[in-house]
């Protein structure tokens, strides 16, 4: 196996995405991803059934489509990699038993991946390639071939909303803080649902966000009492802990008192004050975990990346805390197999050995296990 | 021919068969269990190649089971079927997964010219079809296969596992009352097709049921 510029595809199957990338080292050949986002919206969010009969149908097209684009032969390929955790634990089966037959069929080694540790390996691809840009880019002609030093993480999308802290990409990856109960862009897929804008909700609450006062009304930042949040000396048991679900209820109630009183539902500025809400207590818990755990470096990864308001209110904190961000572009942001494979060369170049093939997929795999 | 069959419809298994072959096995495995299928069966494939000496450049056709089954198992049979069939380039049958015991049923002694096959389809339902049998032919699927609850099968023979779990309310064959679909009579019966110039299915799963999904309704205003 070539263990410096290794081949490696990888295979993405956690949630809605079916992705197959292909990366030589830390160069990004291709990103193929077929989503199933169309056939949820009727249900306003994912359905794990619905997603799960997709992974099945797109798996082989996507597989081939990834490899035409890159002009590779699955021969040449150094190792596979796939996503075996976290995620829709059916979702995950197709991926997982996809990259087994794939291993079989080709004898090529086979690394389980952590898809939230993927996330941050996207980060890792090399600029140039017409793929990495970032928010405070480095010196043009610097790729960045290892993680800096004192480097986190800031996940945010419908599946995940997490802070890590990343002192070695390839075995160790700490979780600094989560959410307790939905992902924040779950939260937007059920306000959007609420005031009638549609899924996928975090673009329609972004855009309408714009158009409304977010001073309007003041919605709960949740797990900031003094209880959850402590010192810290003494952190708190959620310090850097999120939970959205008292926010949802309080949109809810806030919808049914204008209702109850017959006056219009000012959704522009419901949307405003919720995103602000949201917003607001991801990214002052994220750089106060940051500030506390000595993180200077920070990678916002997850779909809501795309989010307007937090990419800007994300970059003004990080910059008055001393914090530099990168934030990939979007397509890697999303879930996709480039991450994956991204990670898979990492792996491959630190001498990891594969996983084999007996690994089970782990629906709830901890950071802590970045390959099975 | 030499065929690869995969079935998950229920345990997991997989058999090369080949008409060169004694009684056409050349290997074959299956699991107990019915939860286990991403752990299992590329292992257990991949240890069968090497048994039987056999590289995916000696395999003819690769035939996979559609179910119907739990779907997240059958999923795991289909997906690894369809990934081998596009790597090794080979033609891909499916192969309707009861017809795996209604062969054994027609091999066997206590056959009846007309019987069902049933297997576990949870949430109090089984998974059925109904057979009939004419002399030195294959089982012929007269209707079927469907999901619903044993108490509503026609009054015939039931053979298989889905007749086990219901012998109070079904004429369940004890002969074959914890019997699952697998891969080798699956193998068996696609050959057996083959050679008699039949047509088989593509590889799409048979679910017969839809997702879950509830399409949320209009939210209820406060007045
Ligand atoms: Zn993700």
């Amino acid at each position: 196996m070539n263990r410096t510029q290794p081949l490696v595809l990888g295979i993405e199957s956690s949630c809605d995405e079916t992705g197959v990338g292909i990366v030589r080292g830390t160069e990004l050949l291709t990103n193929t991803v077929s989503s199933s986002m169309e056939e949820h919206v009727r249900f306003g969010g994912v359905i794990p059934e619905i997603a799960s009969r997709a992974h099945l149908d797109a798996f082989v097209p996507t597989l081939q489509e990834a490899l035409a684009e890159a002009n590779v032969q699955l021969a040449d390929i150094d190792a596979i990699a796939v996503t075996s955790g976290p995620g829709l634990a059916g979702a995950l089966m197709v991926g997982v038993c996809a990259g087994k037959a794939l291993a079989v069929a080709t004898g090529k080694p086979l690394y389980a991946i952590n898809h939230l540790v993927a996330h941050v390996g996207v980060g890792l691809l090399q600029q140039g390639t017409g793929t990495a840009t970032s928010v405070s880019t480095p010196p043009a002609g610097s790729p960045p071939e290892t993680l800096p030093d004192n480097m986190g993480a800031l996940l945010v999308s419908g599946g995940h909303t997490e802070i890590l802290r990343i002192r070695s990409i390839t075995d160790d990856v700490e979780l600094l803080g989560s959410t307790i109960d939905d992902a924040a862009g779950e939260a937007y897929d059920k306000v959007a649902r609420l005031l009638g804008l549609g899924y996928p909700g975090g673009p329609a609450i972004d855009k309408l966000a714009r158009t409304g006062n977010a001073k309007a009304i003041r919605f709960p930042r949740g797990l900031t009492q003094p209880k959850y949040m402590g010192t810290a000396e003494e952190p708190g048991p959620h310090r850097y802990d999120w939970s959205f679900s008292g926010l949802k209820t309080a949109v809810a109630r806030c919808v049914e008192q204008f209702e109850a009183r017959g006056e219009t539902v000012p959704v522009a500025d419901i949307a405003a004050a919720f995103q602000e809400a949201v917003v607001d207590v991801i990214t002052s818990k994220a750089v106060l975990a940051c500030r506390e755990n000595g993180i200077t470096e920070v990678l916002l990864g997850g779909g809501v990346a795309a989010n307007s308001r937090l990419r800007q209110l994300t970059e003004q904190r990080c910059s008055a805390a001393g914090i530099r961000l990168t934030v990939p572009p979007l397509s890697l942001c999303t879930d996709n197999g480039a991450m994956v494979a991204a990670l898979g060369a990492q792996l491959v170049m630190a001498g990891v050995e594969p996983s084999g093939i007996g690994f089970a997929p782990d629906s709830s795999m901890p950071v802590t296990t970045v390959s099975a | 021919m030499l065929i690869l069959a995969i079935d998950t419809s229920a345990v997991a298994s997989a058999a090369l068969v080949s008409d060169d072959a004694p009684e056409s096995v050349l290997a074959s495995f299956a699991t107990e269990d019915t939860r286990t299928h991403a752990e299992v069966l590329a292992p257990g494939i991949d240890a069968l190649l090497a048994e039987a000496g056999v590289s995916g450049h000696d395999v003819d056709a690769i035939v996979t089971g559609v179910g119907p089954g739990p779907f997240t198992g059958l999923r795991s049979g289909i997906v690894t079927a369809r990934t081998l069939a596009f790597v090794w380039d080979k033609p891909l049958y499916g192969v309707m997964s009861l017809d795996a015991i209604a062969l054994e049923v027609a091999e066997s002694t206590d056959s009846a010219a007309e019987f069902i096959v049933a297997t576990d389809a949870r949430r109090k339902e089984v998974y059925w079809a109904r057979y009939t049998l004419s002399d030195a032919q294959l089982p012929h699927l007269a209707d079927g296969p469907h999901v619903g609850f044993a108490a509503d099968l026609p009054d015939l023979p039931v053979y298989g596992a889905g007749a086990g779990i219901y012998s109070d309310v079904v004429k369940a064959v004890a002969e074959f009352s914890t019997r699952q679909p697998e891969a080798l009579s699956l193998g068996q019966f696609a050959l057996a097709r083959l050679a008699a110039g039949e047509h088989l299915l593509d590889s799409t799963p048979l679910y017969l049921r839809e997702s879950d999904a509830q399409v949320p309704g209009p939210r209820k205003r406060a007045l």
